[in-house]
Formats: structure tokens, sequence, C-alpha cells
């Protein structure tokens, strides 16, 4: 059985101009030493996604089914899934500068967890902390536990967010955008260290980027968001060498690459779409360089075995058309 | 206008075109019911003050006017009738003591009360202004100078110190007193304000762009600074106003606003404590209308934040 | 830590001497002249001219004002020879009306204006706060609307507007507390705090109202933090996430303020003494402005400003002992 099963997800947001819905019917599974890179757009519902498998939406309305370990977390009572967070699942965010609180000393911060899940004395605690700290490469731990976020440097904080989201090791870890705010040589050490835990522990990681080059270093899987909708599913190198939606052509077209073809890389052109009123049809339409005749009438269906795609192009043209 | 149009300073300068901060702002404050009600109360009370000897001519009593008809010496002086003798010719009653008409004397009072407030609002103001803008743009020397003026206006006692000065000025035109005094404590607020602008605007790129095209520092200043602070400071000030009502009240209150027979409203509250046991209507007029013109200035104050934010908080 | 300590006192210094100068500037050189003040109604020219010279008035303005400052700073003595006066450290002078010391005058006043301004400062704080953070976590319910409505009316009502209102309400209509007079803590505990509660009340319903409003702007933008959702995230109970989390990082700018309110305040006890008719240092002052007695007046506002100071020095150190970024800067 898979550690985590998404079915279906819906996260809408009601507001007075009409209710948003940022994620529709996105479904996905997610083994156990595994880690699936969701890339997307701003907007695309991927950070969306990630509070609601936390349980962390509170405005949202919350539709489908999302299992840890069997667990039903969608419509499970507060409390329960309090329990599965931070200890069975555990999440770090893009800014490590303003997610850490500016008050408290590292060392607590972790040994907060500690204590909670873990029902941990004080003492013990703060030694867990400090291990903790060290597990990431943090030098001197001991001593800089008792420093305060802002003592630290951007790619150090990413680690103490590290350190503790895996305080009381959990089975799934969620990065939302963990390098995007760090400088790029540090960006590099921070999904090394993601794929080294990942590896030591046999964690499941769910990272979410808007950066296809994060997924190429570290995913095993992708998922391609847009508009709240998975549009292509496949593993990295299939991705990378074959990929199918015209919309993943897109991005991998506006990626930067040694090995690419020859010619300045191509934005795609357009904006995503207002989730208050999407288009008709297929999303991504308005934007798509190889539309055809259904695509602004008809949504297409995730189809196609191991590797499915969104896209009417994959279907017989003829039998698209209504 | 001027040559160049490359500026977002002119965009925000008052004659708009298209849709500028401004008409945005106003188009946001028609909506907004708190903004409308505040503004009511104030059209309210300026008029009533514009118009106090039309009023006062209408009942038939001018402010100074005693009637000690109206009081019963049996009872020390207080107004005859209930609710403090309030009738068809007293509507809203006569003071206590003197039979002084209570409304000619409140419409009276508005004229004081917005007279000092708006003026040391504009003291305030315009010297908060003058001197914030002077010190962010000048920088070095001359702003840590007028910072540590500022710093060391805010740290006096306010009241304290307005009364002791007060007190000690000769007494030759209290109103221009209050307004002056009441100024120079006001001004390092909006000062602090203007000059935080005016050092975040100082090194935005349509600044840079005047001067790189060869704009004198004085245009520059005026042209393209200047309209970009008017937002801030307008806010300010607005909220500057019920400040300085509430402070012209105390003053008078205690004794040392402007001097009777004028009326105010401070001064009615402060005759008001030998009579509310006996007379309470008597220190609701003044009290309301404290309230109410406080009230619909912070009112107006804080509409014109939400409606002047350029980033749209409803904090 | 040391250095800015260090650092902060020199500019309280500074300050003190700044706001020393400005008392003496405004009592010694705005009113023609202090010794006719003094020498009362049956003054003859001899008196004036022995007062002159005892005053120290015959001496050059910046000699007067290091005399002024001697005396605040080590007390000093007045005149010479057999009609010398000495006067104590801290020396403000002597009162025109009963040539008591001003310090003593003040001493006496000062437990009936702590006694104020005390009280209201708790109750505001306790009451502005509760109520702030209360709206803060059901933003935009009906609860949050009506609070705020209410809080910016309080906050638009004068002191003595309320004040009066309660002592019609509670004590001449509802009977519950007797008029306000002053009793010593001392002697009548109980008695105290019923004599004051009336007065505290009136003090403290203002500037809860602008507590409320302030805090529930601070915990609003606080409870949107990241590191909120850190906490929410770490699976932390809610009352864990907004006591040790939210009202920790929420509350600070709070207390900014209430420090800096705190030696304000005597600005708004002077007000509440003098509806009440309670005999604190606003009562001396008013007294002392109807017979020109500048030498008090003069010593409240210092006093004043001296508690401004000090209380803006002490939230300065309460903040860099909060917030670990001013600590370490």
């Amino acid at each position: 059985m898979s550690l985590l099963t998404v079915r279906d997800l819906t996260v809408e947001f009601p507001g007075p101009r009409g209710t948003v819905r940022a994620v529709d019917g996105l479904s996905f599974a997610l083994e156990r030493g595994r880690t699936l890179g969701i890339v997307g757009e701003s907007g695309s519902g991927k950070s969306a996604t990630s509070l609601a498998i936390m349980g962390l939406h509170a405005a949202a309305r919350v539709g489908g089914s999302i299992e840890l370990d069997g667990t039903e977390i969608v419509g499970a009572g507060r409390e329960a899934v309090r329990a599965l967070r931070g200890r069975r699942m555990a999440m770090i965010f893009q800014d490590p500068m303003s997610s850490l609180h500016p008050n408290h000393r590292v060392g607590e911060q972790i040994a907060e967890t500690r204590r909670l899940h873990f029902g941990a004395s004080r003492r013990r605690a703060r030694e867990d902390a400090v291990r903790a700290l060290a597990d990431v490469g943090v030098p001197a731990p001991r001593e800089r536990a008792r420093d305060f976020p802002h003592q630290f440097s951007g790619g150090m904080r990413q680690r103490v967010m590290i350190a503790m989201a895996l305080a009381c090791e959990p089975d799934l870890l969620i990065a939302d955008e963990p390098t995007t705010a760090l400088d790029v040589t540090v960006q590099a050490q921070i999904l090394e260290l993601i794929a080294g835990v990942q590896r030591d522990r046999g964690l499941a990681v769910v990272l979410i980027t808007h950066d296809l080059g994060v997924v190429a270093r570290v995913a095993d899987d992708v998922l391609v968001m847009y508009a709240g909708r998975s549009v292509e599913k496949a593993a990295v190198a299939e991705l990378f060498t074959g990929p199918r939606h015209p919309y993943t052509r897109g991005l991998l077209g506006s990626l930067p690459r040694l090995d690419g073809p020859p010619g300045a890389p191509a934005p795609i052109p357009g904006n995503p779409p207002d989730l208050l009123s999407p288009p008709g049809g297929c999303p991504f339409h308005p934007r798509c360089p190889e539309r055809i005749d259904g695509c602004a009438t008809v949504r297409p269906e995730l189809t196609g075995g191991a590797h499915p795609a969104a896209c009417h192009l994959l279907s017989a043209p003829e039998e698209a058309a209504p | 206008m001027s040559a160049l149009p490359l500026t977002p300073g002119r965009h925000a300068a008052p004659p708009p075109a298209g849709r500028s901060p401004w008409r945005l702002a106003g188009a946001r404050l028609r909506h907004d019911r708190a903004a409308l009600l505040g503004l009511a109360i104030v059209a309210l009370f300026v008029l009533m003050a514009l118009a106090a000897p039309l009023l006062t001519a209408l009942n038939g009593h001018g402010p100074n006017e005693f009637h000690p008809e109206k009081i019963d010496d049996a009872l020390a002086g207080a107004p005859r009738g209930s609710f403090g003798g309030i009738d068809a010719h007293f509507w809203l009653g006569a003071e206590p003591g003197t039979g002084r008409d209570v409304f000619s004397r409140m419409v009276y009072g508005a004229r004081i009360s917005l007279l000092i407030s708006l003026l040391a609002t504009a003291v305030a103001t315009t010297a908060g202004t003058a001197l914030g803008l002077t010190a962010g743009f000048a920088g070095g020397r001359t702003d840590l100078l007028i910072s540590r003026v500022m710093d060391l206006v805010l740290s006096f006692p306010q009241l304290i110190f307005m009364i002791a000065l007060v007190s000690v000025l000769p007494e030759a035109n209290r109103t221009l007193e209050l307004v002056l005094v009441m100024g120079f404590f006001g001004w390092p607020y909006i000062g602090r304000i203007v000059r935080g602008q005016t050092l975040s605007l100082r090194n935005r790129e349509f600044v840079d762009a005047a001067r790189a095209t060869g704009m004198t520092r004085r245009r520059i200043v005026f042209h393209e600074v200047l309209p970009n602070l008017m937002a801030p400071v307008l806010v300010y000030a607005t909220l500057t106003i019920p400040v300085n009502i509430g402070t012209e009240a105390a003053l008078s209150f205690l004794g040392i606003g402007v001097r009777p027979p004028t009326a105010s409203w401070g001064q009615m509250m402060s005759k008001a404590i030998g009579w509310y046991q006996v007379d309470p209507a008597y220190f609701v007029v003044p009290g309301v209308c404290l309230l109410l013109t406080v009230l619909a200035f912070t009112l107006l104050g804080d509409a014109f934040r939400d409606a002047l934010d350029p980033r749209g908080g409803n904090r | 830590m040391i250095r800015y300590l260090a650092l902060r006192l020199l500019g309280v210094a500074g300050v003190l001497l700044v706001i020393c100068a400005a008392t003496f500037t405004i009592f010694y050189v705005f009113p023609a002249d202090p010794a006719l003040q003094a020498c009362g109604k049956s003054c003859t020219p001899e008196r004036l001219a022995m007062l002159h010279h005892q005053m120290g008035l015959d001496r050059p303005l910046w000699r007067q004002f290091t005399d002024y400052l001697t005396g605040v700073l080590a007390g000093r003595t007045y005149g010479d020879g057999p009609h010398a006066v000495q006067c104590h450290f801290p020396c403000l002078g002597f009162s025109y009306q009963n040539d008591t010391p001003v310090w003593d005058l003040m001493m006496d006043r000062l437990p009936t204006t702590l006694s104020i301004a005390a009280g209201a400062a708790l109750l505001w704080l306790a009451g502005g706060v509760a109520a702030g953070v209360l709206s803060a976590l059901r933003k935009d319910t009906l609860l949050d609307r009506a609070m705020m409505v209410g809080t910016l009316t309080s906050a638009s009502l004068p002191v003595y507007f309320t004040a009066m209102t309660l002592m019609v309400l509670v004590v001449q209509i509802g009977g519950l507390l007797p008029y306000s007079s002053y009793v010593p803590i001392g002697s009548d505990p109980v008695g105290w705090a019923k004599n004051l509660v009336l007065p505290w009340a009136a003090l403290a319903l203002l500037y809860a109202a602008m507590y409320a409003r302030l805090t529930r702007a601070s915990m609003v933008e606080t409870m949107a933090e990241p590191f909120i959702r850190t906490a929410r995230a770490k699976g932390l109970p809610e009352r864990t996430v907004v006591v040790k989390h939210g009202l920790r990082a929420g509350l600070t700018p709070v207390f900014t303020v209430f420090g800096m309110d705190l030696g304000a305040l005597l600005g708004g006890a002077v007000i509440t003494e003098s509806v009440f008719g309670l005999p604190g240092l606003g009562q001396l002052t008013i007294d002392a402005i109807d017979k020109s007695d500048q030498p008090v007046v003069m010593g409240v506002a210092l006093l004043a400003a001296f508690f401004i100071t000090f209380a803006n020095l002490v939230v300065d150190l309460v903040y860099a002992l909060l917030d670990p970024q001013v600590r370490y800067a």
C-alpha cells in the first residue's frame, strides 16, 4: 500500500467575488522512499495541495480523499490531524527566515516538537534538538541551538527548518519551494541534504517547485500541475526525454539547457488563467501553441498508462471533436 | 505642463488623468459607509460653526445673553424646567447659574473648537512637512539635527508642557497662542512620517530619472517628491484634527483655553462639573459634541488611510 | 549590550538637560519678573530687591541656569548671610504661596496620582489586550465588528465626559459607589480601591479602547506570519500556537507603546483628578497655575519629563530583552 494516496482532491476558497477552485480533481500516490516532484507556475494549486495534505487549510473547502498510511485526513477531526502533523508528516517552507519564530531560540523551536509528540523531558528534548541540528550539518550544534534565527545564514536557517521537520522522524516530508529563497550555491547543498535524508531514512518526499531543474536533480517522479489540475505524470527521465503535454513542453522549452536544442529559451506566452472564471475546455488552450478544435469546449481527461497526460492531441484528433 | 512625462509624481498630483490614485481613492471612499458617516458629521458641525450667528438669530438668544428668568435661585441657580430647562425657546436648555442658552453656546463652541484644531493642524502639518522633507532630502547633519529635535519634542510630557507654556504666555491672543502651542507639539508626528517617506522616495527610479535628466533639486522636491507625499500627509493631518479637538477641550476644561465669555465645549464641561448632580443634561451637550466630532474625524482619517493605501490593505 | 546601555544613558542625560533648559526658559525668560510673582500682593521695593538678590536674578542668565541645574542635581542655597535659605536635593525651588519646598509638595501629592495611574494602567492593559486578542482571533465575525465599533467610540470619549457619566449612573442613580475621595492605601486598602474605581474606569476606558485596536491590528498581522503556519505544521495545539507563538510576537509592539503611555499618563491623570476632585499632582498643577505659582508648575513639568524619559529608557531596554534582533545589533 502506498504511504500517501490522494484521490480526486479539490480545494476551494469561497470569496466575495466567487469561489476559487485552486485544486480540481487531483490524484496521485506516493511510496515510501520515493520523491515526487510537483511542478507548476504560481497559482497552479501546488501549495494548496501541500497545505491540504497537512490539514492546514483554515478557510478552504477540501474535498476528495487524502490517506496517509491508511488514515484519512480529509474530514478527519482537528485533533486527529493535529496529532499526525509534525509527527507522521512534516513540512518545510519557502522562506526559512519568516518561517522560524524570530523570538524563540532555534534549539527550543526544535525541542518543542519532541516534547509535544514524544513527551520528552525538557533536558532530553534539548539534547534531541542538538542532535537534530548535527544531523543536518549545522556546525557547533550545541552552541548554535542557543542562537536566534536571525543569527543564521539563509542556508543554515533552511537546515534548521529541516532539522525541525525531521525531529520526530516523520514518514512524509513536504518541501514547498525549499530552495527558492536561497542563493544558487546554497540551493544545491540543501537539495543534496534533502536527497540524503530521504535515502537514509526511507522518507517519502513531496517536493513542490516551479523549477524543473530542481525536479531533475532530486525527484523520482514528476506531476505537472496547471490551473489546479494534473496535466502530466511521469518518471523524471521520461518526462524530460518525452514530454507529452504541450504545457510540459513549454516549461521545458523555457528552461536554459546545455544539452538542449540551440537557441534562447522561450517562455510560454500569456498568463496563468484567472481561477475565478477559468476558461472552458482544456484550461491551457488559450496559451497552447498546438491547440485544436475541441480544446476550447471539451475538458481532456488524464489518460495513458504509466505516463498519463491530459491532452486532446494524444487521443485520435477526429475523436476529440464533439 | 512640463515636457517630461516620465514621472509617477506628476500623475499623482491633483489634475488626474485616467485612473489616478486619487480617483481610485475617491471611488473607494464613495462606497465606504463609515467615511460617508464621518463626512456627514463633519459637514454638519462645520455648517453649524459657520452659521452660528444665523442659528442664534433663529432662536433669538446670543451666546452671552444672561437669562435670570431661566434659573431657579432657590435651587442655587439650576435651570427651571426638566432636562436642563429645555423648551420651545431654549432648544437644549439653559446654562445653570447664568441662564445662557446652551444651544447658542454649543454652536459658538463649535466655532472655537474647529477653528483652533484646524489651524493647529495646519501649523503642525506645514511645519512637519517642510522640516520632514528637508531632513529626508538633505540627509547628513541637517537630517540628524531635525530628527533629534523631533525626538526631543516627542519626549516632552505634552499636556503638562502645554499647560505650563500657555499659563506663562502673556494673555494677548489666546486663540493664536493655543494654535501655535498645539502646532509646536504636533509637528514632529507628521515630520517623522514625511521624513521616512521622503527617504524612501529619494532613491526611487523616477527621482533618479529626474536627476539624470538634469532637473534641479528644487524642481525634484516640488514636482517629484512633494506630490507623492500628499497622500500620507492628508491621512495624518486628518487624524491629527481629532487629537487637537481633544487637546483644545482639555485645556479649556482645565481653565487655560480660550477666556470666558468666549464659549468652548471644554469650558462648558468644566462648568458642568459643579452641576452634574443637579443638572446632568448640561454636560451631555458639549460631551456629545466632542464625542461626535472626534469620532467623525477619526472615521474620516481611517477611511482616507484605507482608500489611499497603495497596497489596498484593509487592516 | 553594555555599550548599548551606556549610549542610551548618555542620550537620556542629554534629553533631560535639554528639558531642564526648556523648562527654565519657559519660566524664567517668558514671564516679566519671577521675583515680583514671589513677592506677592504686599510687596515693597526693598523686599523685591532682596528677593531679586536672594533668587539669584541679578546674576547673568547662564549663571541662573547653572544655579538651577545645581539645585536640581545637588541642592542649593538661596541668598547669603543671615537670609540664606537652604534648599535640599532635589531642589526645585519654593512655592510662592507658602514657601514650602516644591519637592515636598509634589511628594505629598504623588501617591494619589500614582494610585490613579497604576490602577488605570493595569485595567486598560488587561482589558485592552484581552479584547484585542479576542477580536483578532475572531476576525471579521460579528463579535469583532461590534468590538471595533465600540472601541472606536470609546476612544473618542473625553475622560471628563466618561467620568461625569459614570458618576451620574453609578453613584447618583445606582448608588453603588461613593463619590471619590482619596483614602491612603496604607490606612484602608478597601476604601482606597472603592474610591478609585471610578477614576480608574474613566481613565482606562479611553486607553483600553486604543489598546484593543492596536492589539487587534498587531495580532492579525502576527497570526498571518509564516512562523505561525510553521507552529501549526509542527502539530501544536491551537492554544499553544496563539499563546506561545502568537502573543510572544504580537504583543511586543503593544508593550512598547504601553511604556511610553505610562510616562505620558500624568497628563491624563491631571484631568481625571480635577473631575473627581482628587488631591494629586494634577490638582496641584491646576491650583498653582491659578495662583501663578510658577516653581510648582515648573517642578511638575520637570517631574513629568523625568517620568517620560525614564519610561522610554525602560521600554527600550525591555524591548532589547524581548527582541533578540535589537539585542545583538
